[in-house]
C-alpha cells in the first residue's frame, strides 16, 4: 500500500473538484468498509481518498411526502433505527439490518454498497424493488439513474471519473405495497449471499389482485438483475403460491449465475426459485398487514 | 459430572479459579507477537510463488534492493543448506531438508504461496511494496492436486529425487511417500461370519485450524553470533531445535522467547518464518519482524489433509463386529508427513475388531505441507468409520449407542496396530452419553416451515501424548510461589499446572504465580500439543512442588533442631512428628528462609510415556431446510473420559471447542481449489468457520476414569473432542433426510443435491 492523500471536502462542488483532480486514482470514502479492505489487499492503487461524510447532503436522511432520500454516506443503522422509514420500506430494512454485524452497520452505507457494485450486494436489490433512483454529481453536473441501471459490471458503475453518488431516492410506497429481501448464506450471519432476492408487490384496493411487482436478484450475474418477466408475470394475478412459483421459474430463467466456491449454477438457480417464492410470500403478508 | 473412581478429596483440583493470564487477555494487554516492538526493529515481507508447481528459472532482486527503505533482500541462495536428516518435533517427524526447502524455495516451488524471496525494510508497507518488485521467471509445471492424480501412472512428480516406501521397500519415481499396513486376524474369515457387510468410500478436502492470530516471528542475529527469536509457537524448544540445524548454528546459541499465542491447534508446532527473519536480520544488522497475512496463513502454513478413505466393515446378527478393512489415502501436501499414521491407529480404536486390516498412504501433492491439527488424522478416519458403523446399526436394527457399547474396547484389549489398552474409559463415557437427558429425550422430527430433524452419534479416540517437561518453583518470602515453566499457555494451562502445584503445596491457585519463559530460563519442555501439557507439565509441577516440600521440611528441621524425616506436612502446615507443639505454616516458614539457609527453589522434570488414551462420544440433533440443503445444529452433547478435570471450566471449554471445530469441518470448512492448485477462498469470509450464531450450547459431560500414570489421574483432553463430530453430523443428516453424505464438508449444495437425487429429481 502506497501513501495516499486523504481529502475531506465539505460541499458537493469541492468533492467533485477533489475527485476530478485525481481521476481514476481517487475513490470516494463513506463508511470505508469496502474500500479500506480493498486498498489493503491491493485491489486499488490510489493516490487519494475523498471522504464525503462532511458534505451535508451525503449524510442526510429525509422522509417527505414524495418519498425517502438517503444520503450516500448514511450508515445502515440510521435507516433501520428510523421507525417511520422501517414501516414504509420493509425490504430495505431487511437488507440494512443484515449487512455485516453491528459494527459494520454503524459505518457501512447503502450508497457505498451500491457504488461498490458487487454482484452479491445485499443493499442493491431492495433499492431496485423499491423503485430507487440514484442521484450523482460530477464535473458535468448532476444526473439521476434508476438503480437497476447503475451497476454495469462487477465493481463498476455508470459513474464517470470525478463523479460520485450523492443520494438515493425512493418514492413513497402506495397503499397495498409490500417488499422483502432474503439471501441464502451457509451460516446464519456474517456471510456473503450465495443468492439474494428482493421482491415487492402492490395490491389493488380489494387486495385480491397484483397491480405491479418487481423481483431483483443478487449474486446470479455480473450485476444485480431486475427480473422483469418474473415481476410482470404477477400483474393482474391473484397473489399466492401458484403465482409465486411461476415467478420463481421466470426469475431462475433470468438468472445468469456462474459456478464458484459459493455455489454452482444449478444450486444458485434453485435458490432463486425458492427465495423468489419466499420473498414474495413475505411481501404479500406485509402488503396485507 | 460422572465420577467413576474418586481417589481422594482435593482442595484446589476440580475448582474453577480465574486464570492467571485472564485479565490481560480480556482487556487486550497480553503481548502477542504482532505487539512486539524492539529498538531498531525493521519489517520483513515475503515474495511467494503464484504457482503450485514450477521451476525457478531466474530471480531478479535488483529493483527490490533499490526500493525506498529496503535494508536486506534474500532468496533461497542465501539460506544455509540443511542436512537431509529427520528430527522429532512434537507430534511429527520433520526432515530438515524439507523443512528448510518449505521455508524458501531453491530450484522449484511445490505449492502456491511457497516463499521464493524476502525483503526487510524500514516499515511494513515498504517491505510489502519491495517484495512485489522481486521478479521471478518460472517454468510452470503441471500440478499434482489429488491423491488419485498423484498415484496415477505417469503422474508428474512433486519431488523428482524422492525415495518413497511401500510396505518397507524403497520405491523411486513416486508421489506415494509411504504405504504401510496394520493387520490382525483374518479379515476374509471375519467377513464370512458377517450377517451385514457395509463398504463405502469417503472424500475429504483440506481444512485449516483457523487460529485467529496469524503466524509471526521476530529475530535478531547478534554480532556475537547468537540469535534471539520471539515468536508465536506451541513450543519454544521445538523452534530452537528446528532453527538450529536449518541455520547450521549450535542450539545453545539460539534463545527463543514464546509470546502469547492466539490459537495453534497443532498448526503452530512447525516453523515458517523464524529462519527467514534471522537471515534477514544477519544481513540488515537489525531485529526483523514478519507477520503473515491471512492469505499466507491459509496458502502456506499447515492444514490437515484431504483425501480418500475406504471402509469395509462386517457384523454378525448378534451385533459383534467380525471384520474391518480401512484404506486411508491422505494428502501429505508438498512434503512427506501427513498424519495418516495416527489416522490408521485411531481408525478402529473404539472397537474390538478381531480381524482387521488398515492400510495408510502418505501422498505428495502440490498443496501446502500438512501440519498437526487437533487429533491429527483421526477425525477423517472417524468420519468414515462412524458413518459405516451407523449403517450397520440400521441394518441390524440396533441402537447406535448400544452397538458401540457392545463392541467398545476396554482395558486389556489389543488395538489393530498392536498396543494393549491400559485402564481406559471408553465404556463409561459411552454409558454417560446414553444416560444423558439429551439422549433420553426423543427428538421432535419436524421443525418450523417444513424443516426436518435428525439425530446422530459417533465415538472418537485420541492417544494423548506424554513427552518431556520441566518446572521450577521459587518460594517467595511472603509464602507464595513463582512457577517457571516452558509450556506455552493454550486453553488455560498456566492455571491447570499452577493448580496441581497449589494442591501439593497447600496453597490457593492464586498464590502460585506461573510464568512462561524462554529457552534459556527453564529446562527442556516439549510443545503444548498432543493433549500432553496438563498431564506432563502438571506432573513436573507436582514433582517440583514435592521437592519444595522436601526442602521446606529441612528448613523446619533447622528451626526445630531436628531431622527433616521428623517433619510432616499437611494442609499447609509443617509439624513435628514428635512434638505436637512444634508447628509452622508454609507462609511462616517461607518468611524464615533467609535465617534457615537462604533462597529455596526446586525443580521437577519428567519424561511421560503417554498421558492415557481419551475416548469421547458425541450426540447431535440437526434441522435441515430441505429446499436449500442448509443444516443447522440445534442441540449438541459430548461425553468424554478426561481422567481427572483439574479445572472443569477449561475441560468443558476444550470439549466445546473441539466439537465446534468439528462442526465447522462437517458443514462448511474446506479448501476450495482451482484446477491449478490455487486456494480460491483464502479469507475468513469464504472459509466458513462457525460463528457463535451457528451453534447451540454444547453440553459437555465430564467422565472421570483416573489415568493410573498420573498422580491426579489426568488424561489428555483437548484433541479427543474433534474426532467424533464430523461422523456424528453425517449420521444426523442421514437420520433427518435419509441421505448418506460421503463427501465433507456437507455443505448446503451437497445436501440439497443428495436430497434431490434421492427424490428422483436431480437437476
Amino acid at each position: 500500500m502506497h501513501p495516499f492523500q486523504y481529502l475531506a471536502p465539505t460541499s458537493v462542488a469541492e468533492a467533485v473538484d477533489a475527485l476530478a483532480r485525481y481521476g481514476d486514482r481517487a475513490r470516494a470514502l463513506a463508511g470505508g468498509t469496502d474500500i479500506l479492505v480493498q486498498t489493503r489487499t491491493g485491489r486499488f492503487d490510489l493516490d487519494a481518498v475523498v471522504d464525503v461524510k462532511r458534505v451535508p447532503e451525503l449524510t442526510a436522511l429525509t422522509l417527505g411526502e414524495d418519498g425517502l432520500s438517503i444520503g450516500a454516506a448514511v450508515p445502515c443503522y440510521r435507516v433501520y433505527e428510523d421507525a417511520e422509514v422501517a414501516g414504509l420500506y420493509p425490504g430495505l430494512i431487511d437488507a440494512a439490518s443484515l449487512i455485516g454485524g453491528i459494527q459494520i452497520q454503524s459505518r457501512a452505507s447503502l450508497g457505498g454498497n451500491l457504488c461498490n457494485a458487487s454482484p452479491s450486494a445485499d443493499g442493491i436489490c431492495p433499492l431496485i424493488v423499491h423503485y430507487g433512483q440514484a442521484h450523482s454529481a460530477g464535473p458535468d453536473g448532476r444526473r439521476s439513474t434508476p438503480v437497476e441501471e447503475f451497476c454495469v459490471a462487477p465493481g463498476r458503475t455508470i459513474l464517470e471519473p470525478g463523479e460520485f453518488l450523492v443520494s438515493i431516492e425512493l418514492p413513497r410506497p402506495p397503499a397495498g405495497f409490500g417488499g422483502a429481501y432474503q439471501r441464502f448464506i451457509p451460516r446464519n450471519e456474517m456471510d456473503i449471499a450465495v443468492v439474494g432476492v428482493g421482491s415487492s408487490l402492490t395490491l389493488n384496493a380489494a387486495g385480491d389482485r397484483v397491480e405491479s411487482a418487481r423481483v431483483a436478484l443478487a449474486a446470479v450475474g455480473p450485476t444485480p438483475i431486475l427480473a422483469h418477466a418474473a415481476g410482470d408475470s404477477l400483474v393482474g394475478k391473484t397473489p399466492g403460491i401458484d403465482a409465486f412459483r411461476e415467478a420463481g421459474e421466470l426469475a431462475a430463467d433470468a438468472a445468469r449465475p456462474i459456478s464458484d466456491m459459493r455455489g454452482d449454477v444449478n444450486f444458485r438457480k434453485e435458490l432463486v426459485r425458492v427465495l423468489t417464492r419466499r420473498t414474495l410470500t413475505t411481501a404479500l403478508e406485509r402488503a396485507q398487514s | 459430572m460422572t465420577i467413576i473412581e474418586q481417589p481422594k478429596e482435593y482442595k484446589v483440583i476440580g475448582t474453577r479459579p480465574i486464570r492467571h493470564d485472564g485479565l490481560d487477555k480480556v482487556i487486550g494487554k497480553a503481548q502477542y507477537g504482532a505487539d512486539l516492538k524492539l529498538p531498531g526493529m525493521i519489517w520483513g515481507a515475503l515474495t511467494r510463488s503464484p504457482y503450485a508447481h514450477a521451476r525457478i528459472k531466474r530471480i531478479d532482486t535488483s529493483k527490490a534492493e533499490q526500493a525506498p527503505g529496503v535494508m536486506a533482500v534474500i532468496t533461497g541462495a542465501d539460506m544455509p543448506v540443511a542436512e537431509a536428516i529427520e528430527i522429532e518435533t512434537g507430534e511429527e517427524v520433520t526432515n530438515l531438508a524439507h523443512a528448510s526447502d518449505k521455508l524458501m524455495a531453491r530450484d522449484k516451488v511445490v505449492y502456491k504461496g511457497h516463499p521464493v524471496a524476502a525483503v526487510a525494510a524500514a516499515d511494513q508497507n515498504a517491505a510489502i511494496e519491495a517484495a512485489r518488485l522481486i521478479e521471478v521467471e518460472y517454468e510452470v509445471l503441471q500440478p499434482v492436486l489429488t491423491v488419485d492424480e498423484a498415484m496415477a501412472s505417469g503422474a508428474p512428480l512433486v519431488h523428482e529425487d524422492y525415495a518413497g516406501k511401500d510396505l518397507g521397500e524403497e520405491t523411486r519415481n513416486t508421489n506415494v511417500a509411504d504405504h504401510f499396513r496394520h493387520e490382525t486376524g483374518d479379515t476374509a474369515a471375519g467377513f464370512a461370519q458377517a450377517a451385514v457387510v457395509v463398504e463405502r468410500e469417503f472424500e475429504l478436502t483440506m481444512v485449516h485450524q483457523g487460529y485467529i492470530e496469524p503466524h509471526n516471528a521476530t529475530a535478531l542475529w547478534k554480532s556475537d553470533g547468537k540469535i534471539e527469536i520471539w515468536t508465536s509457537t506451541q513450543g519454544a524448544f521445538g523452534v530452537r531445535s528446528s532453527v538450529a540445524p536449518i541455520l547450521r548454528v549450535p542450539e545453545t546459541d539460539i534463545r527463543v522467547t514464546p509470546l502469547e499465542i492466539g490459537g495453534g491447534f497443532g498448526g503452530k508446532i512447525p516453523i515458517y518464518l523464524e529462519p527467514v527473519c534471522a537471515v534477514l536480520s544477519k544481513k540488515a544488522g537489525r531485529p526483523v519482524k514478519v507477520v503473515m497475512d491471512r492469505k499466507s496463513v491459509f496458502e502456506a502454513t499447515g492444514p490437515t489433509p484431504g483425501g480418500r478413505i475406504r471402509v469395509k466393515m462386517g457384523a454378525n446378527d448378534k451385533g459383534d463386529i467380525t471384520a474391518a478393512e480401512v484404506d486411508l489415502y491422505y494428502e501429505a501436501g508438498a512434503y512427506p508427513g501427513s498424519p495418516v499414521g495416527a489416522g490408521a491407529m485411531c481408525a478402529l480404536a473404539c472397537y474390538r475388531v478381531a480381524n482387521a486390516r488398515v492400510d495408510g498412504y502418505d501422498i505428495l501433492v502440490n498443496k501446502p505441507k500438512t501440519a498437526a491439527y487437533r487429533a491429527p488424522g483421526a477425525t477423517q478416519a472417524a468420519y468414515a468409520v462412524e458413518s459405516v458403523v451407523d449403517e450397520i446399526c440400521q441394518a441390524l436394527g440396533m441402537d447406535p449407542l448400544d452397538f458401540r457399547l457392545h463392541n467398545a474396547t476396554r482395558e486389556g484389549d489389543r488395538r489393530a496396530d498392536g498396543p494393549v489398552y491400559p485402564r481406559i474409559g471408553n465404556l463409561e463415557q459411552l454409558q454417560a452419553l446414553k444416560d444423558s437427558e439429551h439422549y433420553r429425550t426423543p427428538l421432535e422430527r419436524e421443525g418450523a416451515d417444513g424443516r426436518l430433524r435428525g439425530r446422530g452419534v459417533a465415538n472418537g479416540f485420541w492417544f494423548n501424548g506424554g513427552m518431556q517437561s520441566c518446572v521450577t518453583i521459587n518460594v517467595n518470602s511472603d509464602g507464595e510461589v513463582g512457577l517457571v515453566e516452558g509450556s506455552v499457555d493454550i486453553g488455560g494451562t498456566r492455571a491447570s499446572i499452577a493448580m496441581q502445584a497449589a494442591e501439593v503445596l497447600g496453597l490457593r491457585a492464586e498464590e502460585v504465580h506461573p510464568v512462561v519463559v524462554d529457552t534459556d530460563s527453564v529446562g527442556y519442555t516439549d510443545m503444548t500439543g498432543g493433549s500432553r501439557t496438563t498431564n506432563a507439565t502438571g506432573y513436573a509441577a507436582y514433582l517440583a512442588a514435592q521437592n519444595v516440600i522436601a526442602g521446606m521440611k529441612e528448613r523446619a528441621a533447622i528451626l526445630w533442631e531436628s531431622n527433616a524425616d521428623d517433619v510432616e506436612f499437611e494442609d499447609g502446615v509443617f509439624s513435628s512428628k514428635h512434638d505436637s507443639e512444634l508447628k509452622v505454616t508454609f507462609k511462616e516458614l517461607a518468611a524464615k528462609l533467609t535465617e534457615t539457609g537462604g533462597p529455596l527453589a526446586a525443580s521437577g522434570s519428567i519424561r511421560q510415556r503417554g498421558s492415557g488414551g481419551g475416548f469421547g462420544s458425541h450426540l447431535v440433533d440437526v434441522e435441515i431446510d430441505p429446499e436449500t440443503g442448509k443444516v443447522d445444529v440445534i442441540r449438541y452433547t459430548a461425553a468424554q473420559d478426561v481422567g481427572k478435570a483439574i479445572h472443569p471450566s477449561y475441560v468443558e471449554g476444550q470439549i466445546q471447542g473441539g466439537a465446534t471445530q468439528g462442526i465447522g469441518w462437517a458443514l462448511n470448512e474446506e479448501y476450495f481449489w482451482s484446477d491449478q492448485g490455487v486456494m480460491e477462498n483464502s479469507t475468513f469470509l469464504d472459509y466458513r468457520m462457525p460463528t457463535a450464531l451457528d451453534l447451540p450450547m454444547i453440553d459437555a459431560i465430564i467422565v472421570e476414569v483416573p489415568n493410573p500414570t498420573h498422580p491426579f489421574g489426568v488424561r489428555g483432553v483437548g484433541e479427543t473432542p474433534i474426532v467424533a463430530p464430523v461422523g456424528a453430523v453425517a449420521n444426523a443428516i442421514h437420520d433427518a433426510v435419509g441421505v448418506r453424505l460421503t463427501q465433507a464438508p456437507m455443505k448446503p449444495q451437497r445436501v440439497l443435491a443428495a436430497i434431490k437425487e434421492k427424490n428422483g429429481n436431480g437437476a
